[in-house]
């Protein structure tokens, strides 16, 4: 949350809804709101920022991971959920069954080429907003095997984008508790209102999604 | 249960579908697929499917040179680091004519056994998550974490050690640590009856194993199964006790078996129940090895670009699932003409087809979950 | 029994299929057998009451470059005896029995060497690839193999 982004110099809620909506529809509808409250004297400065901020604050404290164990990696990320580094104090304990539920995909442990395309899909069942950890050496790049490993995807960013490395083989779990916090620091800083922020804009804009 | 499995009339119209449990799906201890082909709440078959986390293990270990082979063991069955490690070294050390010192030699049955209970905790827990009970992999990993603190201290990891080396170990024992392994073998004792009472003895989880997924004998020797599935199912095989290695045949220990208690011999339950009473045996054998400690070296002097004379060995060893061991061969250069892993889990799953046929979903997991797997060394 | 006794006792019964007795410096002896005796050897290995080989510990695929070889480690539970078989094959066309139909353990054993070394083993249940994805091309493990630039559009450089 303190790490949103200064907003310099002050802008009034309108300007912020004419930037952050692109559809004429959607922000006539968006203005037409805004005059309500104004008339009904709620004030001018409030709208916008504050519940963009709040969603992150929600959404960064209740990431629900994948239940998604590939190799080592995975049972350094079971150490975490267990009794003694309690991956629940920050909201990332309840781990999903299935991607429609999740909104954390913990990439731990080595993909193979056999298992890339069911990674891939299962990145793509997760529903918006999502955000990938790549864990451990061989998700980065292949790790041990990258020099003679002729069935191992070396780096899981050529298969789907990546939010967040965390390197070591395994990763201690205070270094994913750590990779946690970062990703969430990077939510709050995002504008989950403002369309051309959204994920799914950035990877057009820069077209790194998928080879 | 019999009502569900008991034929219905013919003028119910019903229809048999293929489904995919996993890769990704929670009960299947990591990448495994099955393909089951399903009459309703009834799996008439599954075929396994695995290659899932093949890590090209054994093009790897033909590349690099006898030394670096050890950490990517340490990567096959990663809940047993410390046993996968030994198994290379005790192999490449028979080949090589390699005198390794009694203090290491009782310092890497003294990690192996730690490892083991290790393992087995981890298997404990998990198992009670795959039949939906939740605490008991907390309890698990409680216990589990010491040991891990305890190989923190003695090796720098958490998971993968690193620690039996070509001729040795990497470090000593401290008697600090020694200590502090004594506490864990004091406080493991304390916590096993709470196991027990937690699990093992739970009227809900004997319902689930008892009589689910039974392994004759003769059955489970043909598919060539070892470890704790070959025990539950009866057969009195330790390759510890067998073939001994790295000096057992000093420790006094006994081989628990599957009696049959809550069921038939051979079933889900009896297979559990054999890993819990190996914890038992190991505190007793890691007791036995810091009483007996010998005092010396720890590591001989092997060289760095160590040369093997041309030759092939193949040392089995008794991991916690099973037996394991590198069939290894040597042309005489400084990096092996060919390494060929046995996983034991390899063997295990592969009596899955011939196991799972007219059970209900829900047992599949239970049998699969018994057999505990670790896919590292099944697709290596 | 000796590896030494059970390689008399199979030169006795099986004769020119069996090669001759070799006893290395170093290591573990392995017994050497004709392809084509090799599914009787099994068989008489696994049945005799006084080998009784019950269990198949591996099987593992060689490439010498000049030639493969399957090799085949057996223990007897009973007897607590162990031996090593190796066959031999030509490197263009290997072709050996399945001993699948012996030791239920064989199947995926010899489908991993049919998947990473190529070796057909001929009457097995459903030779196929194992390990590696069905569309694969070449056997890995074999000294002239060399890795794909990509593989469905992922590249593996």
């Amino acid at each position: 949350m303190s790490a949103n982004p200064p907003a310099s110099p002050p802008r009034t809620a309108e300007q912020m809804l004419r930037e952050a909506i692109t559809d004429p529809r959607e922000l006539t509808r968006y203005l037409s709101y805004l005059d309500r409250i104004k008339s009904e004297g709620m004030g001018t400065s409030v709208m916008v920022a504050p519940l963009e901020a709040a969603i992150n604050w929600a959404r960064a404290n209740s990431l629900w991971p994948l239940t998604f164990g590939l190799a080592c990696c995975a049972i350094e990320m079971m150490a975490v959920g267990a009794s003694r580094f309690d991956l629940d104090r920050f909201g990332a304990g309840a781990f999903r069954p299935t991607p429609r539920q999740a909104d954390l995909m913990i990439v731990a442990g080595t993909v193979t080429h056999k298992m890339a395309p069911r990674v891939m899909r299962l990145y793509e069942q997760i529903p918006e907003p999502k955000f990938v950890m790549a864990m451990g050496a061989c998700t980065i790049g292949g790790g041990p095997y990258v020099k003679h490993g002729y069935h191992v995807v070396k780096g899981i960013d050529r298969i789907v984008p990546v939010d967040i490395y965390v390197p070591g083989c395994p990763p201690r779990p205070e270094a994913l508790l750590d990779a946690l916090f970062k990703l969430q620091a990077r939510i709050g800083s995002d504008r989950p209102l403002a369309a051309r922020w959204s994920k799914r804009a950035e990877n057009e804009l820069t077209g790194s999604a998928r080879p | 249960m019999t009502l569900l499995t008991a034929p219905r009339p013919d003028t119910l119209r019903t229809e048999e579908l293929l489904v995919n449990m996993g890769p990704q799906h929670p009960s299947t201890h990591g990448v495994l697929r099955l393909v089951v082909r399903t009459d309703g709440e009834i799996v008439r078959e599954a075929w396994p499917q695995i290659g899932f986390l093949h890590r090209c293990f054994e093009k790897v270990a033909e590349s690099v040179t006898y030394a670096q082979v050890t950490p990517y063991c340490d990567r096959m069955d990663y809940l047993a680091s410390m046993n996968n490690g030994l198994a290379w070294c005790l192999a490449v050390e028979r080949l090589g004519g390699i005198e390794v010192p009694e203090r290491a030699a009782y310092l890497r049955v003294m990690m192996a056994e730690l490892n083991r209970i290790a393992s087995h905790l981890l298997a404990f827990g998990t198992y009670a998550l795959d039949l939906g009970a939740f605490t008991p992999f907390l309890y698990g990993f409680r216990e589990r974490e010491l040991i891990l603190s305890i190989f923190e201290k003695i090796s720098g990891g958490r998971l993968l050690y690193h620690y039996p080396r070509l001729g040795g170990v990497a470090r000593d024992l401290t008697p600090e640590l020694a200590g502090e392994i004594r506490a864990f073998i004091a406080q493991m004792r304390r916590a096993w009856p709470e196991y027990n009472e937690l699990l093992s003895e739970n009227q809900i989880f004997i319902k689930r194993t008892a009589n689910v997924g039974v392994i004759p004998a003769a059955m489970a020797v043909a598919y060539g199964l070892t470890g704790p599935c070959l025990r539950g199912s009866g057969v009195k095989f330790d390759l510890r006790r067998a073939k001994p290695y790295s000096l057992y045949e000093r420790f006094d220990f006994d081989i628990p078996v599957g009696e049959g208690i809550k069921g038939e011999v051979g079933d889900c339950w009896d297979r559990y129940w054999v890993r819990m009473r190996e914890i038992i045996e190991s505190l007793r054998i890691i007791e036995q090895a810091l009483d007996g400690l010998p005092e010396g070296e720890i590591q001989t002097k092997v060289s760095r670009t160590l040369k093997l004379p041309a030759g092939e060995v193949y040392v089995p060893c008794e991991n916690p699932r099973g037996e394991s061991g590198y069939y290894l061969i040597s042309d005489g250069k400084t990096s092996p003409l060919r390494v060929k892993a046995r996983g034991p889990s390899f063997n295990n799953l592969s009596i899955t087809h011939a196991l799972v046929r007219d059970v209900l979903i829900a047992d599949v997991v239970a049998i699969v979950g018994s057999i505990d797997i670790v896919l590292g060394e099944v697709d290596r | 029994m000796t590896p030494q006794e059970i390689h008399a006792r199979l030169t006795e019964r099986f004769g020119d299929a069996i090669g001759p007795w070799t006893e290395p410096e170093r290591g573990d002896p392995h017994i050497a057998v004709a392809p084509g005796s090799l599914h009787a050897v099994c068989a008489f290995l696994r049945d005799d009451p006084e080998l009784k080989f019950d269990y198949l510990q591996l099987i593992s695929g060689v490439d010498w470059t000049d030639r493969l070889s399957s090799v085949y480690h057996l223990m007897s539970l009973s007897h607590g005896h162990g031996v090593v078989l190796r066959v031999d094959l030509e490197r263009g066309n290997p072709r050996v029995a399945s001993v699948a139909d012996l030791w239920p353990t064989a199947d995926w054993h010899e489908r991993e060497a049919w998947d990473l070394l190529g070796i057909v083993y001929e009457g097995h249940p459903g030779l196929r690839r194992i390990l590696l994805p069905e569309d694969w091309e070449g056997h890995p493990l074999r000294k002239d193999y060399a890795a794909p630039a990509a593989y469905h559009g992922v590249t593996n450089a």
